[in-house]
């Protein structure tokens, strides 16, 4: 949705804030009243950034509010400080500080235990202002006489004082408000953003910090509350102290929510709705204090049935108005019903002997990967016990076994997602033991999963995208400000995974609308995007259809050649054409390694696997 | 100087402190280990059951007819909630789960606020608790002392619900895990609705109880509202024994900070909560990975 042409939002948003005085009053809007509203879409662009596009509720964003708003008010009026600019970001400064510092805590838990302790958090704050700091801040009065900016040119002195002059200022401020806040989302970290929104866990699996750039959202959200809060004391001309209040906080949550979360826009809307309800209802209607209770039930109302806000609903609504959607959809899944059909083929072909795999060209040779004395017990259980596996460069292995063996537990300490009670894990030489999942995929081993983990609100390319830009930048990297697309090699990358797994005609398609098969398909391309070194896959045949199977078994094929891969399956003629060598695990040991064939004919096997060939003879 | 009798009496006022959030958070802490829902809307139970006691009261007279009515009244109304709105965001993120309580939070308030208007109204204690009692080294007022007994009667009786009755049974199984509990083919949905009732009214009759000790405004809820989500955070999510220790450490470390300055109050719950996360970050009695 921000990607269309450049800078055309940019421009839009220029446009608009450039024809709102002239437009506006013929609504009834006072010229204070818009720049309220600016003040309020200017904090709530970087609580969009926390909230709607890396998914953190937060509801204390007062405490940052208050802070930036209170440091730039004490230094103007207490301190006699002369420069309003100035002051207003070392207010901003001074609250991304304290951003950082209550991030460190609060970024501790997810969920509802962090929106629990930004509450907390905002509360001690307001309670600082009031009691121990109130000689610094006014306590319960605040800090009157903040000025308004003005800035000496030389020739002639601007002064921006009240009203539609002092609009033209924070129109400014809120136009490069909107310029910062769009490249943030469009570069590298705004994807790793939604990356943690839609699914943290496997933001962490293809290896990025997601600690880190959570703290990078919340202290971004806090610097943006910063210099909105400072704004708020040069509109009022006094700096109030219930800019510390929940209430405050709880304006902000609304209003995002009104207009629209992951918009970056939502914030203002929400705030024109909100403060022009409240004059309609207050003023025109009598309502009296009663405003709030028709704002709570419209709030309450819209969270219900209109999810995604007033410009959520709107893009619905526009999208339902050109057909959009209803276009799109028979022309997407024609590629599909192509692959299918040409299915039977491509079986027919594979039943030719299996072309030998090339392998890495003088690549290294020799042991990958060497587990020993792997052992992993949860409480009384045994899951895995002293396995010993070695894996070399360029090998493709199989590994098979009946249900609870221990698989996917061991591929869990391969990738160490559970760390092992007992044993180490070599990965080309390197003591991977007691690393975490992100370092692991960092050094070039990675996982599909079992269970598809994708990131489900995004399109194709945009999570492959995602996978890949971990391999080109690292863990954590803090280009907040680089076009996605400047990345060197990415869209190659991006377009290579596409092909390999076969998703190159639907590249712009919502994860949420692909058939499970593609699903399944993207759920590899997710860990190849990240190009490892060493690929293990877990039941990447699992759930599928006969049809679907033979297509994986061919793309499998296709992804091995000069690649090293482990891949755990309960089909075993798919994984007996596939695998050089076979591991079958039973009750957490191996029990036995050898050529497909050896282990076709290993009686051990099949007593343990098939229920031995006596035991069906007997029955 | 620490003066003896003040002390003492502070410790006294953070056991009733205690006791109360201890209630209101093992409600709040029941529902979201049942139902996954963070309820943004407790304090406004809170709230409510104050004033449901405050009418029946002034109606009647009585202090017991206050406290049944008032808390039926909050159990119907979390029955009504849940059945009405939550239900259909058990399958929603949290976040919406979140955004819709404290919507429903505010609007409580404001209804509350419009019957009511924002002036304070005064409930008094019941008759028979009214005066001060002598402990001996200092007298205390007998209400206060009265409340620690009463909430200690009704966190005994939740205890009895969750961990001597079939339901509490259930509950506890769904705590641990209610995709589970379904699929014994028990009817989780209605435990749920059991639950936000049960969870409604401990906080409403905290409410009541609370009335007589503090003077009563629609704003009553909120400062408890954060409160019990110290005490959830420092006792652990999902915990009835870590609500109860929580709420304790909660009310005396409160009560015994303000005796030197009331403004660090808060500050103090702060850092013994970011002292609970560094060390504990699923709670003093939580179990880890339930969040």
């Amino acid at each position: 949705m921000l990607k269309q042409r450049p800078y055309l939002i940019e421009l839009l948003t220029a446009a608009g804030l450039i024809v709102a005085p002239f437009v506006l009053p013929w609504f009834g809007f006072a010229p204070n009243t818009v720049n309220r509203i600016l003040v309020w879409g200017l904090f709530g662009l970087g609580f969009d950034i926390l909230f709607g596009f890396t998914g953190l509720l937060s509801f204390g964003q007062s405490a940052f509010y208050g802070t930036g708003g209170f440091v730039a008010a004490w230094l103007l009026t207490r301190a006699g400080f002369p420069n309003v600019v100035l002051a207003l970001v070392i207010g901003m400064i001074a609250a991304a500080a304290a951003g950082y510092l209550i991030g460190l805590i609060a970024l501790r838990r997810t969920g509802i235990y962090f929106a629990m302790i930004t509450v907390a958090i905002a509360e001690v704050f307001f309670f600082v202002e009031f009691n121990p700091l109130s000689d610094f801040t006014g306590g319960e009065n605040g800090l009157p006489g903040v000025p308004t900016p003005s800035f000496n040119l030389g020739f002639t002195t601007l002064h921006f004082t009240t009203g539609w002059s002092l609009y033209q200022f924070l129109a400014l401020c809120y136009f490069i408000g909107v310029v910062i806040a769009l490249r943030i989302v469009r570069s590298p970290v705004g994807a790793v953003f939604s990356a943690i929104r839609d699914n943290p866990l496997r933001a962490t699996a293809v290896g990025h910090n997601i600690h880190g750039y959570k703290l990078t959202a919340f202290v971004i959200a806090a610097a943006y509350a910063g210099f909105a809060g400072g704004l708020l004391g040069v509109l009022q001309a006094f700096m109030p102290p219930d800019a510390f209040t929940f209430d405050t906080s709880g304006q902000l949550v609304m209003q995002t929510a009104i207009g629209g979360r992951g918009t970056l826009f939502g914030p203002l809307v929400g705030a024109a709705v909100w403060l022009s309800l409240q004059d309609f209802l207050q003023a025109a209607l009598g309502l009296g204090a009663a405003w709030k209770l028709v704002l709570g039930v419209v709030f309450v109302l819209l969270v219900c049935f209109l999810r995604r806000g007033i410009i959520g609903g709107l893009a619905d609504l526009s999208d339902l108005l050109t057909g959009q959607r209803g276009a799109r959809e028979p022309e997407e899944s024609e590629p599909e019903v192509a692959a299918v059909a040409s299915a039977p083929h491509a079986a027919v072909a594979d039943a030719a002997p299996t072309p030998v795999r090339a392998r890495p060209e003088g690549g290294p040779t020799g042991p990958i990967l060497q587990a020993k004395g792997l052992t992993k017990r949860y409480g009384g259980l045994l899951a895995n016990s002293d396995i010993d596996f070695t894996v070399n460069h360029g090998e493709l292995r199989g590994i098979i076994g009946p249900n609870g063996a221990g698989k996917s537990t061991f591929f869990k300490m391969l990738t160490c997602e559970v760390h092992p009670t007992s044993g180490t894990i070599l990965f080309e030489g390197r003591d991977i033991t007691g690393m975490n999942v992100t370092d692991v995929c960092q050094l070039g081993l990675t996982k599909s999963y079992q269970v598809n983990q994708l990131f489900a609100g995004l399109t194709v390319r945009e999570n492959l995208v995602i996978a890949a830009l971990s391999g080109l930048r690292g863990k954590f990297k803090l280009d907040l400000f680089r076009s996605i697309d400047s990345i060197p090699g990415l869209t190659e990358r991006v377009q290579h995974t596409l092909e390999l797994v076969n998703l190159a005609s639907r590249p712009d398609t919502p994860v949420a609308e692909l058939a499970y098969g593609e699903k399944r398909r993207l759920e590899i391309g997710l860990a190849l995007a990240t190009s490892p070194s060493l690929l293990l896959l877990d039941e990447p045949l699992a759930g599928m259809s006969p049809r679907e199977r033979v297509e994986t078994v061919k793309l499998l094929k296709s992804i091995s050649q000069g690649r090293t891969m482990i891949i755990i399956d309960h089909d075993m003629d798919a994984l007996f054409e596939l695998a050089e060598r076979v591991t079958v695990l039973q009750e957490g040991r191996v029990l036995v390694e050898g050529t497909p064939e050896e282990i076709k004919n290993n009686s051990t096997v099949q007593e343990a696997y098939l229920g031995g060939v006596h035991g069906v003879l007997a029955a | 100087m620490i003066n003896w009798p003040n002390f003492v009496s502070q410790l006294f006022n953070g056991l009733a402190l205690g006791a109360l959030l201890a209630l209101i958070s093992s409600g709040l802490t029941i529902i979201y280990g049942t139902l996954g829902v963070l309820n943004l809307a407790h304090g406004a139970m809170f709230m409510i059951g104050g004033y449901a006691g405050y009418v029946t009261y002034s109606y009647t007279g009585s202090f017991i007819l206050a406290v049944i009515a008032g808390s039926l009244f909050v159990m119907l109304l979390g029955v009504a909630m849940e059945r009405i709105i939550i239900r259909h965001f058990y399958h929603r993120p949290h976040e919406d789960q979140l955004l819709v309580t404290f919507g429903l939070g505010i609007c409580f308030v404001e209804i509350v606020r419009l019957i009511f208007t924002s002036q304070s109204q005064v409930a008094p204690p019941p008759a028979l608790l009214q005066g001060i009692t002598s402990l001996g080294f200092l007298f205390y007022p007998t209400y206060r002392l009265a409340v620690v007994g009463i909430v200690a009667v009704a966190l005994g009786g939740l205890f009895l619900i969750l961990y001597r009755t079939r339901l509490g049974m259930i509950v506890r199984a769904g705590i641990e895990d209610s995709v589970m509990v379904d699929s014994l083919g028990i009817n989780v949905y209605r435990v749920f609705m059991i639950v936000f009732g049960i969870g409604a009214m401990a906080a409403g009759f905290a409410g009541i109880i609370n009335a007589p000790v503090v003077s009563l405004t629609p704003g009553v809820g909120d400062d408890i509202l954060v409160e019990t989500f110290v005490v959830v955070v420092i006792g652990g999510v999902g915990s009835f024994p870590g609500a109860i220790l929580g709420g304790l450490i909660a009310g005396e470390i409160i009560s015994i900070t303000s005796m030197f300055n009331p403004g660090y109050a808060y500050v103090m719950l702060f850092a013994a909560m970011t002292l609970v996360l560094v060390l504990r970050p699923h709670g003093l009695l939580g179990t880890q990975g339930r969040e």
